[in-house]
């Protein structure tokens, strides 16, 4: 078990999976020579070599659809979108191709390309650079969505992308490449479907994902130790499909929901989530559930403001002592 | 070309003819849905090219407009016909439709209706056999209006920056729906604006067969050869609206008269009469014979398929029992 960061995480799923497999790729901006903007990818040129390493030029719609095309012909794509800023210029051929050409084709062809891509606000990067777009990718139909909140998931879920036959989009964090965490010294294949309690309580549940994970975590340790609530914490890191029956199986255990997310509330894993919660167990649940989500903004460039606009641990202990009637 | 493929040619192309005017008469008895883009009057293009590819190995792309690329491809028109009609028996079960034909076997790789959307999957393609060390090209036919896309631009810049085996076929027919070229784009000679991409072109008639075909064999070789990416530009004309919900009202009845006195097929089969290898005695037979194989097979065929069984509405969302998705083969 070694500790590593989040990105030697992911460059390892690369290695190992452009060892075991020829035909697997990646490819985007400034990866191969520069090593990657987030070192994801770093010294991989020098081992496997431009064809297979491929710095592109900045056009996102143009060479994700190049990937999804030569994933057509049992090439293995891993495509990474500097930002998801900029992966909306890319949604043309996700969408429209990627996700479709199995269903149009009537089962003749399938895109098993991963795109990973760097989300969430960082820090003072402005409104076109602070994009949280889970959201967009989880409602498309034959598009998986994966997020990873540790180094360990970060390379068990690139690894089983790579060799799913479906497009996967995996949402990345900005700011979470150096976090730490144990990661196996033997291969591993993280589920992409599925959640995980990252810890158990019985008083409440806390659904997380990706940063928003960590939020819950620090928020649990404060309800336990200054108000007695026992909170549990589910980690969505599967977020198309999301994991129904994980979500029926807590809250019917805890009877009360808050659904943590990074992004506006609108249309968002919160909403979701929380119909989720009435089609499944709403019977069970002793209170309405509740979410914690970011401010309906453009993310601000002034740090102080930038802080207000996007949820912390705190905002979430507010929030669940108002559920259970103890604020104020 | 020697005279049993130009007569060939002359019986593909005049099968294509008969078999989209057929579609045209189901869609208006509402046999066929949505939309649906007619290939008459570009017939030379599809054919003239593909008659210089590898059949059955090249790779094949392209738009909405496809019915005829895909038969042309090797395709059986009942399966392309079943498919228009949304029958199980269609090459995709009644799930795509008259966009998205698609005949994997026959490696044509899909109609795809957004437009530019197959440039990129194009490259892509074309670095596919590249890695996996083919000798295969891929070949992909869009329209002219489809040159204002970003993905034209984004595409042929990645096709010539890693030598990508990659053909583009434009069919410049001069209109993207009812807006006439010069009205959407700056340089009309579709085969100029390559050069800012270092990628050789040409332009030349798409409707006569034997014309494409030369410049198609002489730009297949060059993709072939290893010299990276190629792009031919055809000019030609749709005889009918852009689609059935088209009036067609945007344009000039000269103008289409002066196209129609260019009619690939008829070109063709004068060309045939005139040096004696066919009467036209010979070319109504051959028009009879495939106007009763499209009724007698292609269309009873397709009304007597059954409808796709409701358990397809949800197949092919996802992979089936992908075990990636649970953490591996256990
Ligand atoms: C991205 C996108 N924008 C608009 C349309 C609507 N549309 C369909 S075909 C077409 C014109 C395309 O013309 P051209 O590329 O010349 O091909 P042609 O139909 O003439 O063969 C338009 C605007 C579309 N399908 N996709
Ligand atoms: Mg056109």
């Amino acid at each position: 078990m070694a500790n590593i960061m989040l990105w030697e995480a992911i460059r390892r799923a690369h290695d190992e999976e452009m060892t075991n497999d020829p035909l697997v790729i990646c490819m985007g901006e400034d990866i191969g020579v520069a090593g990657g903007t987030y070192k994801a990818t770093n010294g991989l040129y020098d081992k496997y070599g431009p064809e297979r390493v491929i710095d592109t030029p900045i056009s996102e719609n143009g060479f994700t659809g190049l990937a999804i095309g030569a994933s057509f012909i049992g090439v293995r794509p891993i495509v990474e979108i500097m930002s998801v800023n900029f992966a909306w210029l890319a949604m043309d051929q996700i969408f429209n191709t990627a996700a479709k050409v199995r269903y149009m084709s009537g089962g003749q062809l399938e895109a098993p390309v991963v795109i990973r891509s760097a989300g969430g606000t960082a820090h003072q990067l402005g409104a076109q650079h602070s994009a949280r777009m889970e959201k967009v990718f989880m409602g498309i139909a034959g598009l998986r969505v994966v997020t990873p909140s540790n180094p360990k998931q970060a390379y068990g879920l690139l690894k089983s992308a790579v060799r799913c036959n479906d497009p996967v989009f995996i949402n990345e964090h900005e700011i979470m490449y150096n976090m730490k965490g144990e990661v196996p010294d033997e291969e591993f294949f993280h589920p992409l479907e599925g959640s995980e309690v990252t810890r158990p309580g019985r008083d409440i549940t806390l659904f997380g994902y990706n940063i928003s994970v960590h939020w819950c975590l620090q928020a649990a340790d404060i309800l336990s130790k200054k108000h007695g609530i026992e909170a549990e914490v589910v980690d969505l890191y599967a977020l198309n499909p999301l994991d129904r029956e994980g979500i029926r199986n807590s809250v019917s255990k805890t009877h009360r929901a808050m659904i943590v997310e990074e992004a506006e509330a609108a249309v968002g894993v919160g909403s979701e989530v929380m119909a989720i919660i009435n089609e499944e167990c709403f019977y069970e649940l002793d209170a309405p559930p509740g979410r914690v989500s970011a401010k309906n903004v453009p993310i601000p460039y002034n740090h102080t403001l930038e802080k207000a606009a996007i949820p912390n641990a705190n905002d979430v202990v507010n929030a669940v002592l108002n559920m259970f009637g103890k604020n104020g | 070309m020697d005279v049993a493929a130009k007569k060939r040619l002359l019986r593909e192309m005049l099968f294509a003819r008969r078999f989209e005017e057929r579609c045209y008469e189901a869609y208006v008895e509402r046999k066929i849905g949505g939309f649906l883009h007619l290939y008459s009057g570009e017939e030379a293009c599809a054919h003239g090219v593909l008659e210089a590819a590898n059949i059955g190995s090249d790779y094949v792309i392209t738009s909405y407009r496809d019915h005829i690329h895909a038969i042309k491809s090797g395709m059986d028109p009942k399966e392309v016909m079943a498919e228009l009609y949304a029958k199980e028996t269609g090459c995709c079960k009644g799930l795509g439709g008259s966009m998205h034909i698609f005949g994997v076997e026959h490696r044509f790789m899909g109609g795809y209706a957004l437009v530019g959307g197959p440039f990129p999957l194009a490259a892509g393609l074309a670095k596919g056999i590249k890695m996996k060390g083919g000798s295969e090209i891929c070949i992909c036919f869009l329209g002219d209006a489809a040159n204002n896309q970003g993905t034209f631009h984004e595409s042929l810049n990645m096709a010539k920056i890693w030598n990508l085996p990659v053909l583009y076929v434009c069919e410049n027919n001069l209109y993207g729906i009812g807006t006439r070229i010069d009205r959407s784009t700056a340089v009309v000679d579709q085969y100029k604006r390559v050069s800012g991409y270092d990628i050789p072109s040409e332009q030349v008639d798409g409707q006569d067969v034997e014309v494409v075909y030369a410049a198609a064999q002489k730009a297949i070789n060059h993709v072939r050869s290893g010299k990276g990416p190629y792009f031919l530009e055809l000019m030609t004309y749709r005889y009918r609206g852009h689609s059935m919900s088209d009036s067609n009202a945007y344009r000039a009845k000269d103008e289409e008269r002066v196209w129609s006195k260019r009619d690939p097929i008829i070109m063709l089969r004068d060309r045939l009469v005139e040096a004696g290898e066919i009467t036209e005695d010979d070319y109504k037979k051959m028009d009879d014979e495939i106007l009763e194989d499209i009724e007698n097979n292609v269309i009873k065929f397709s009304e007597e398929s059954p409808e796709p069984s409701m358990d397809l509405l949800e197949k092919y969302v996802l992979a089936e029992n992908d075990p990636w998705v649970h953490g591996g083969p256990k």
